[in-house]
């Protein structure tokens, strides 16, 4: 991270006492004690206690702490739930945290227009909740859906198992309010598609609060598919479950989810929640399909003879809603359940084409071999977004510092098979240093270009994404050319 | 003058020694919606010479081309793999007097075009995953990746879709495809008021039927359009495979109750009628006549074509469930209906753009909303930092940016 600035650390009295004139009562945290709950999100590998943690619950609030912050030069990190895994609240020892937890109203449920105007530190799953008596949803489902906020949400871009078929945060919301590191209060899209301008909401989808202080977000809501079933797959070798995948978006199909796992994550799930996965196979599928029933029963026997054909060793339909909930409890415990048969685990995140799989995983297994730590693979199949889970022990010596080797030798196995760094986790702090393996200077310096555009002063949330910080007058300068052009006979002015 | 660089290096070179003598480039590719967007003075920078299709992979579901290459080839290639491009790229040409079928990619991505399939599949922008571009700069860059899933830095794919050519010239796009539909059929609802219009889109939306296209003509539209004559049309699409979209009509019957019947239409007749609302076809025989694209809260576009109506001899259209209105006025007078449709629209929430008048009225009057002063300000920013210069379709979008 960048070094803290002294001169801030000296000031912090100050600054935590013009904090708190704008922001009453017990919204301002400085308590050192106190602090600790916020010093670290998702990705607890990495700690640091803010300066201060300020928790304003107006937009007038919010936008004074900004102008403050700036005038003072004091960096901001914003933060929903503390859900990252990529470590994007990741607090700054000169900075402080600016909390949207307050944030936790739903404003308006318009059915007629199929939106709903939250608050960011909404939960991702409440959204779901309030509108579910009109059998309505909101579509995308991170796993981390029940803590997770929908501010979050947007900065992340956050995806889920669904979102091949549904889209990820980005294709799912219509409006948002935003703060500028100057106070300026921005309104973007509303509840109409396809905004005035330049894209402003899908540049701030995924921009990992660094470029605005998300306020207020209205997102799409969708009718609930008339049903669902689930099909339970198992394989003798993760090519034929990958060739199996393949075969069914080539007929056309496109699953509401399609989740694959190898088979150490098989193993660890079903010994936690028994929820009647097959031990003999190398490779596991899941299946959903939804949507109308004539429709779902109709695919559900075309993929069930796509799988046979590819050599399937299992194929089980979900009988009734029960069981479909069973197929998926073991994939969505898979976490949990890595988490007891190893002390520690590191969730990576990668995407690839999925062609390349049976590849990148046998390649995984032998650097599971040079590393001496086991790894567990679960897997976005649909999308080709990869969950490695590294296991490791913190408290043995070296341990975790090689599972963030392995972690990062997989990542750049990732982009050197034509994927990406990561797929919906953010970059955050945990890959920031792997950015130039995707991206040369002239592109991370356009990036940094656009961040200059919102944040001048490089006051949000520094040190995330970018490996380096260029001072934004030092990106804006431009090259003049000169000489050895191929059109010098361009009229000059 | 014209440049047609033949490569990248040309086309850095083109860019640079623009930036360097601060001389305006209109990026032009097939040309057909030079109509779109406030005139442009500059020296055409021709980009056909970027074509073709570098990889498509049916089975990861995306397909990689340099920015140039006509939509009409890349949709040839998807056809054979039984794919599409979800979003339904719209062909304005026709809307400009231009001959049909003859746009690029990069084109339907600058100008983040999205079809009736809007509702459930997005716009441009949600299949365009990532690209390289030269900046107004003059530098190479890239951004995005050629996987469907990508978070991986800012999401630079979005800002550029829509953005008119006035932040990079596109070389290289990857978009996301999709498999098309096995079979589509149309529920048509004749004689409908616009209010009643809406409740009966609103209600097939929210009911579980996959609705993928809800799109309301009265009758002075209607008669233009494949089927019917004389009477307004309320057209609910539904696609997929044969059995589904059998069920799916039984499905929709029951969620619109027995006092809003319907007739169906096959696949034949469906096709020719959701492509002329793709393309806003009843409005290209008319190319000199003033036309606006609104983008409202659906339920607030009755209201909204009525109140335009009552004030300008118009004629309109809704698609996207009313989420979108096409307008076509009868004079182009003093501002085009500027001040009556933007403030019909800025009433509902919504925004108008001006997708056609003459190159004069474009000139004066805003073709986008201006939106607030802030977001002015942020355009302008983000403008300066991609081209500082302003060398790139300059004022296409807004006067000065």
């Amino acid at each position: 991270m960048p070094k803290p600035d002294e001169s801030v650390l000296a000031r912090r009295s100050e600054i935590v006492a013009r904090l708190k004139a704008l922001v009453p009562g017990e919204g301002v945290i400085a308590d050192p004690d106190a602090l600790r709950v916020y010093e670290s999100d998702g990705l607890t590998a990495y700690r640091t206690v803010p300066l201060a943690a300020v928790l304003p619950s107006t937009v007038a609030e919010v936008s004074a702490v900004l102008r403050c912050c700036r005038e003072l030069g004091v960096k901001v990190v914003p933060r929903g739930a503390g859900t990252s895994l990529s470590g994007g609240a990741l607090p700054l020892a000169d900075g402080i945290i600016l909390g949207l937890g307050k944030f936790n109203r739903i404003l308006d449920i318009d059915f007629d227009n199929r939106c709903a105007v939250v608050q960011p530190g909404v939960t991702n799953l409440a959204i779901s909740d309030a509108v579910a008596h009109r059998d309505f949803y909101y579509a995308p489902d991170p796993s981390s859906q029940i803590a997770c906020t929908i501010g979050g949400n947007v900065a992340e871009n956050s995806g889920g198992v669904h979102c091949l078929k549904y889209g990820v945060t980005t294709n799912n919301i219509l409006g948002l309010e935003i703060v500028l590191t100057d106070g300026e209060v921005v309104r973007i899209g509303g509840k109409h598609m396809d905004g005035e301008g330049y894209d402003l909401l899908g540049l701030l989808a995924g921009s990992e609060g660094l470029l605005g202080v998300i306020t207020e977000v209205t997102v799409r809501i969708l009718k609930k598919p008339a049903t669902a079933r689930a099909l339970l797959l198992g394989f003798p070798s993760n090519e034929s479950a990958g060739d199996c995948v393949a075969a069914v978006i080539a007929a056309g199909i496109i699953p509401g989810g399609m989740e694959m796992m190898d088979r150490p994550a098989i193993a660890a799930t079903e010994a936690f929640v028994h929820a009647g996965y097959p031990l003999d196979v190398e490779a596991l599928l899941i299946v959903e399909l939804d949507g109308p029933e004539a429709e779902v029963d109709h695919l559900l026997v075309r993929v069930e003879a796509i799988a046979r054909e590819r050599g399937a060793t299992t194929v089980r339909a979900s009988a009734d809603e029960a069981e479909r909930l069973r197929f998926w409890a073991g994939r969505k415990a898979a976490f949990p359940a890595v988490g007891r048969i190893s002390p520690d685990y590191y969730c990576m995140d990668g995407t690839i084409p999925r062609k390349r799989l049976p590849a990148v995983l046998k390649r995984m297994a032998e650097l599971s071999l040079h590393y001496g730590l086991g790894v567990a693979n679960v897997f976005h199949a649909g999308d080709g977004n990869l969950h490695p889970l590294v296991l490791y022990d913190a408290n043995k010596p070296g341990e975790l510092e090689r599972a963030e080797a392995f972690g990062s030798d997989i990542l750049r196995l990732c982009v050197e098979v034509g994927g990406v760094l990561t797929g919906e986790h953010g970059v955050g702090v945990e890959k920031r240093d792997l950015m130039g393996t995707m991206f040369g200077e002239e592109d991370l310096n356009q990036q940094q270009r656009v961040k200059c555009a919102f944040d001048p002063d490089g006051l949000l949330n520094p040190g995330k994404v970018f490996p380096t910080l260029h001072r934004c007058a030092e990106l804006g300068r431009v090259h003049i050319h000169g000489g050895r052009l191929r059109f010098p006979d361009l009229p000059r002015f | 003058m014209t440049l047609r660089p033949r490569d990248v290096p040309d086309l850095l070179d083109a860019v640079r020694s623009a930036s360097d003598s601060r001389a305006p480039l209109e990026i032009v590719g097939a040309g057909t919606k030079r109509g779109l967007g406030r005139p442009v003075t500059g020296h055409a920078l021709d980009v056909t010479a970027f074509t073709g299709i570098e990889s498509y992979e049916p089975e990861e579901l995306v397909l990689t081309a340099r920015a140039g290459t006509p939509l009409a080839e890349i949709e040839a290639r998807l056809i054979q793999a039984g794919q599409q491009l979800a979003f339904e790229p719209p062909d304005y040409g026709p809307l400009y007097g231009q001959s049909r079928g003859r746009q690029t990619l990069g084109g339907v991505l600058a100008c983040n075009l999205a079809g009736p399939r809007r509702l459930t599949a997005g716009a441009a922008r949600d299949h365009f995953l990532g690209f390289a571009a030269v900046s107004g700069r003059g530098e190479c860059f890239k951004a995005g990746g050629r996987v469907v899933k990508n978070v991986t830095g800012y999401d630079l794919s979005k800002l550029l879709a829509g953005s008119h050519g006035t932040l990079a010239v596109l070389t290289e796009v990857t978009i996301k495809v999709l498999p098309a539909p096995e079979t589509v059929a149309t529920a048509l609802l004749p004689g409908l008021s616009s209010e009643a219009a809406f409740a009966a889109m609103r209600d097939a939306l929210a009911s579980p039927c996959d609705v993928s296209g809800a799109a309301h003509l009265p009758a002075a539209l209607a008669c233009s359009m494949p089927p019917r004559e004389g009477q307004a049309a309320t057209v609910l699409r539904l696609e997929g495979p044969p059995p589904s979209v059998d069920a799916r009509i039984a499905s929709l019957r029951t969620a619109l109750g027995p006092d809003r019947s319907f007739e169906l239409l096959g696949p034949g007749e469906s096709a020719a009628l959701w492509s002329s609302i793709r393309d806003a076809a009843p409005f290209a025989a008319t190319p000199t006549l003033p036309l606006w694209r609104l983008a409202l809260p659906p339920a607030a576009f009755a209201r909204v074509a009525s109140e335009i109506a009552e004030r300008l001899d118009a004629r309109w259209f809704a698609d996207w469930g009313g989420g979108r209105l096409w307008v076509e006025l009868a004079h182009e007078g003093e501002d085009a209906g500027a001040a009556v449709v933007r403030m019909a629209a800025q009433r509902a929430s919504g925004h108008a753009v001006l997708i056609r008048a003459s190159k004069d009225l474009r000139a004066r009057v805003p073709v986008f909303d201006p939106g607030t002063d802030a977001m002015a300000a942020l355009t302008r920013r983000l403008k300066d930092s991609f081209d500082p210069h302003r060398i790139l379709n300059p004022g296409r979008m807004y006067e000065g940016v």
